[in-house]
């Protein structure tokens, strides 16, 4: 736990750009970094008499993703307008979902970043779909020049996540965060990219300051513009202490002064008050009578259901059922589905769970990250690696020896073990030949044979790197004993 | 004094329905060129005295000769092909500015047409402009709007009613055989009232939307006005059917309504409203009119029975509440960004950009519809929204299950459109409340979402036009139809043009 | 319903309309005539009548996830009362 004198109180909205082909009500393209306003119609320009027609995969990925979320489904579900002025809402409305959202309430179940093997949830109040706004480009200096407003994105389809104020840490809020992010890319419901705006987080932050038996609560501070991991854990942390500070300088609690909204500034990392608009609580919700209520069948979610397929959290226990620990089918489940695949398979294999792991975290993703290239155009299929770490596990090959081989089918992708075997000279080494090697290691180095009586045992390992280069096959652990049993044997 | 008015003559191109030119345009009688020419010169003549239009088609008589062309070719085989009409300023066409009557979209072009305009267009009628209004439909005097007061042919210093004036007076005075409109309380039945022309409201849902700039999204409906009935039936035949652009278009497959105009009335039973009929505001011409066309339909073989539409007097109280809620969210979009009318204004300790919107709307709207915007703001604010807009939507609610109840016992509802004739330019003007209790009879099947129809029942000794209302259940346009149609064949009334001078 | 000035100002600050102090008196008492004639819907016993929204009883009218072609810039600018090559232009956001 904390060890600052208040609890920190945190709630989440999350925005996710889907991942639809299409705008939410038209059907022009979602493309992201085209050229400015090449990507509009009438429909999403909020041109006179053009009206809003639903997008169905809209539809089809928010039930998705509010299932593996464990929300509700509303069975009717409907649209409403929320009013507001801004130049990059053309219609000067928003088309959202008001009292009747497509998602009711559920949860997302996290690892406790601050304890090991403990859980985390994060309650969800709903998540809404709604249309995004355009891109507004204001002039950086004196604000005296034009601001250019682009209209590619208006239009283009977003859920609304909400969280209960449930996290207590900017630790905890960042894991939740990574688990959602993991879990909707499992689910392919959006690229997530948060460089592009496709995962775009807004925080709800206040503290709870124990004073005597009560707590006071501060005022509700909600801070904007949440562009990184990084980015919402250091404006938790600065946010947290700067609300401390402004309690001891003006004790305002959250019934003194209303819900504020403040601007991260990544580059000095501070948030910033913004500016605030008398009316802009007052939305002027009302529903959307260009549009007509959807509902949502029994079969239809039943559908959706069968195809969710398997999640990160289900996959963290097959992989820990299968021997990993924690840690590593974490790492393994973070890589992404096709990672799982490959590990799955390589063990189908025969090769062991824990060898694979290893290999795939140190070796496998070494290289992919050389190579920029993701697991489904690694050269190296999941036989081949299992093949490979069966050898080893037999002894066939020692395990230097195989990452000798790994560089060679690397390098060789026509290669199976047997070649590669074969063009690095690797062959097994039988007993006699082991010992008479160790025989001439030990008349060349009287030193350590000598330290080695007197139980100084730590000169065996230059033993075996002079083995290798007289027999790079000869396995370095059997070297090393059965030099140590010569040494004891002649004493 | 009203003008003086004359019979029509078979000889007179302006004497024929909509219908017949086209029958006589692909029969090679006479060509599209002609009728269109015809109309050109009419409007070129009487423009100047009724002020109908705000732009006029320069290519009308060229797309008049293709129309002529396609039709000589074969390809073109729609019962209106080659006829022109007048489209009402609030549609969308990418040929000609759309100016919703307003100064807010003075130059604004439309960068797409309106999808029952299409329909119209790929039919091989030729449009030959775009009628006045009132701003942004809201209003019934055509005389809010950018572009001044619409005049009725029949009497010059009267309104052609509203919002679509324009496209009734241009048919009274004989300038188009044929005006595209819209309704969303009223504002094709009661200008065609005020004129002497035909005019539906079909069922909400019927025509798509889709271009038809909105006013009250959930009331909106395209409609015709027209001399003749079966015009009504053949230009509903073209814009009608599901549009997948349009959410609120019915996916329900549409009637030949020209082909069910002589199905028989014999046996329907006709409500009268009771409410309609007993208020005291009505003029009593009118209650005439209703009871002739009750004599009417009992000649024809319909019975005539009594029904009660109990919540008649809250119609206009939750129209006014639901349709300026919807209005004000629907006109936020014009706010000087993208399109549209901008005018900078003193941001003193404001952004530029916040003085530059509200400058805008300001001077871009007129008074009315400023007004309804404060309106629907305050209904949808916090701390009013249940009590007026929530409050709305429930009555409405009860509105439309009278309107269900009565159509469990009748097939059609009869009564009148307005409480009075045409009433005088300005008038009204300065007593919004007055103003909106001419929608009395109207704002009912809106809400409800059914099909109205406004039929010409002659004129009052002043000459001006009356007229009764049929109301029908939701899809129950082919019916509607067919008992006008056959009221206007019995000789209920007869196609009237003024001859404006 | 009488309705305030300082009402009347709220609303015109929500709905981006300027009033000159003369208009704030005048649209005061034009809208307290109309919410006046409109009270009359509190006459109405509509406990547990569910609220109206839209005159059909359509629903779920979706739309494939296919591109449909739109507007070239071109297109898209010409109406625009300010524009650049690439964008629309609007006065600063941000007081001077």
């Amino acid at each position: 736990m904390n060890q600052t004198p208040y609890k920190l109180v945190i709630g989440l909205e999350v925005h996710v750009q889907l991942s639809t082909r299409t705008k939410l009500f038209c059907g022009c393209p979602t493309a992201f970094g085209a050229s400015p306003n090449t990507q509009t119609c009438p429909v999403c320009l909020g041109h006179p008499g053009a009206l809003p027609v639903m997008n169905e995969q809209a539809i089809a990925l928010a039930i998705r993703t509010g299932l593996a979320l464990n929300c509700e489904i509303a069975s009717v579900t409907k649209w409403d307008r929320k009013s507001y002025f801004y130049p990059d809402l053309p219609k000067g409305y928003q088309i959202s979902q008001f009292d009747q959202p497509i998602c009711g309430p559920g949860y997302l179940d996290f690892a406790d970043p601050e304890n090991e093997g403990e859980t985390l949830r994060v309650r969800l109040i709903r998540a809404h779909l709604e249309e995004d706004a355009g891109k507004s480009m204001h002039d950086e200096g004196a604000g005296k020049a034009d601001s250019q407003i682009d209209l590619n994105r208006t239009g283009t389809p977003l859920l609304e996540i909400v969280s209960e104020p449930d996290l207590n840490s900017p630790e905890a809020a960042k894991a939740y965060l990574i688990e959602l992010r993991l879990l909707l890319t499992y689910l392919g419901v959006s690229d997530c990219n948060m460089q592009e705006g496709s995962l775009r987080a807004d925080a709800n932050v206040n503290l709870h300051i124990a004073q005597g038996d009560t707590t006071v609560a501060t005022p509700i501070v909600e801070v904007k513009n949440l562009n990184s991991f990084r980015a919402v854990e250091r404006a938790l942390t600065y946010e947290s202490q700067r609300q401390y500070s402004q309690w001891q300088k003006d004790g305002r609690d959250i019934t003194q002064a209303p819900k504020q909204t403040r601007g991260w500034d990544d580059a000095a990392g501070v948030t910033v008050a913004q500016r605030e608009k008398e009316e802009s609580s007052d939305y002027r919700y009302f529903p959307d009578p260009d549009l007509v209520p959807l509902h949502i069948e029994p079969r239809q979610l039943e559908a959706a259901r069968q195809a969710l397929g398997d999640l990160p959290a289900a996959l963290r226990e097959r992989l820990r059922y299968a021997g990993l620990k924690e840690y590593d089918a974490n790492v393994i489940v973070s890589q992404g589905r096709s990672m799982v695949d490959y590990f799955e398979q390589a063990v189908a294999s025969g090769a062991p769970a824990k060898r694979v792991s290893s290999w795939i975290q140190q070796d496998v993703m070494r290289t992919l990250n050389e190579q920029e290239i993701s697991i489904e155009e690694f050269s190296i299929s999941a036989l081949q690696l299992a093949e490979l770490l069966q050898a080893i596990e037999k002894g066939d090959i020692d395990n230097s020896r195989g990452k000798d081989v790994f560089q060679y089918c690397l390098q060789h992708p026509e290669a199976d073990l047997d070649s590669a075997k074969a063009a690095l000279g690797i062959e097994a080494v039988d007993q006699g030949e082991l010992e008479a090697l160790c025989r001439e290691l030990l008349a060349e180095n009287p030193k350590i044979v000598a330290q080695v009586k007197e139980g100084n045992v730590k000169g065996l390992g230059a033993l075996i790197g002079a083995a290798r280069k007289k027999n790079p096959n000869a396995d370095p652990k059997q070297v090393r004993e059965l030099c140590h049993q010569l040494i004891l044997a002649d004493a | 004094m009203a003008a003086c008015c004359r019979k029509l003559s078979i000889m007179n191109i302006e004497e024929q329905s909509a219908v017949d030119l086209g029958r006589r345009i692909a029969s090679g009688e006479v060509s599209s060129r002609e009728v269109t020419q015809h109309y050109l010169d009419r409007i070129a003549e009487r423009e100047p005295a009724v002020a109908a239009f705000t732009n006029l088609a320069d290519d009308a008589v060229t797309t008049a000769e293709q129309a002529d062309q396609q039709i000589a070719s074969g390809q073109l085989r729609s019962p209106l092909a080659g006829v022109p009409v007048s489209i009402k300023d609030l549609l969308c066409t990418a040929s000609l500015p759309t100016t919703c009557g307003s100064r807010m979209l003075r130059e604004f072009h439309a960068p797409y047409t309106a999808t029952a305009v299409q329909k119209l267009l790929d039919a091989g009628l030729v449009v030959v402009g775009k009628t006045n209004m009132d701003e942004f439909a809201m209003g019934g005097s055509t005389e809010t709007g950018d572009g001044g007061a619409t005049h009725n042919p029949w009497d010059r210093q009267r309104t052609a009613g509203g919002s679509s004036g324009g496209a009734a007076a241009a048919l009274a005075a004989g300038m188009v055989p044929l005006s595209i409109g819209s309704d969303t309380g009223g504002s094709v039945r009661q200008p065609a009232a005020f004129c002497g022309v035909c005019g539906l409201k079909p069922t909400y849902g019927r025509i798509s939307r889709y271009g038809l700039v909105a006013f009250a999204s959930s009331l909106d409906q395209i409609g015709t006005l027209a001399h003749y009935v079966e015009d009504l039936a053949a230009s509903l035949q073209i814009m009608a059917g599901h549009d997948p652009r349009d959410s609120t278009s019915l996916p329900d497959p549409t009637t030949e309504y020209l082909a069910h105009l002589d199905q028989p009335v014999q046996g329907l039973k006709v409500g009268v409203i009771r409410e309609h009929i007993d208020n005291p505001g009505l003029d009593a011409d009118i209650r005439d009119g209703v009871i002739r066309a009750q004599q009417a339909l009992q000649e024809l073989g319909a019975e005539i029975v009594e029904v009660h539409l109990p919540h008649t007097s809250h119609a206009v109280p939750t129209y006014y509440v639901i349709a300026p809620s919807e209005a004000s969210g629907n006109l936020s979009r014009y706010d000087g960004v993208h399109y549209g009318f901008r005018q900078l204004g003193d941001s003193g300790a404001a952004a530029p950009l916040d003085a530059m919107i509200s400058r805008s709307r300001s001077q871009g709207f007129g008074p009315e519809v400023k007004r309804r915007i404060m309106l629907g703001t305050f209904a949808l604010s916090a701390g009013y929204y249940d009590a007026y807009y929530k409050k709305a939507l429930q009555v409405r609610r009860l509105i439309a299950q009278d309107y269900g109840a009565a159509f469990e016992q009748v097939d059609l509802l009869l009564g009148p459109v307005t409480p009075t004739p045409a009433f005088g330019l300005g008038e009204k003007l300065d007593d919004p409340v007055q103003m909106y209790l001419q929608d009395l009879y109207t704002v009912g099947a809106n809400l409800a979402g059914i099909p109205a129809l406004s039929l010409p029942a002659g004129f009052n000794e002043q000459g001006l036009p009356l007229a009764i209302q049929l109301q029908g259940p939701a899809l129950g346009e082919a019916r509607l139809l067919s008992v006008a149609y056959q009221l206007q064949q019995q000789h209920f009334f007869e196609p009237r043009i003024a001859e404006c001078s | 319903m009488p309705i305030t000035s300082s009402q009347v100002r709220k609303v015109a600050q929500l709905a981006r309309l300027e009033l000159t102090e003369d208009e704030v008196q005048l649209v005061s008492d034009q809208l307290a005539s109309i919410v006046t004639f409109v009270d009359q819907l509190g006459e109405v016993a509509t406990d547990g009548v569910e609220p109206m929204a839209h005159p059909l009883d359509i629903h779920t009218v979706v739309r494939p996830d296919t591109e449909v072609p739109g507007l070239s810039r071109e297109q898209a600018l010409s109406n625009s009362p300010n524009h650049n090559d690439e964008c629309f232009l609007v006065p600063p956001v941000m007081a001077r």
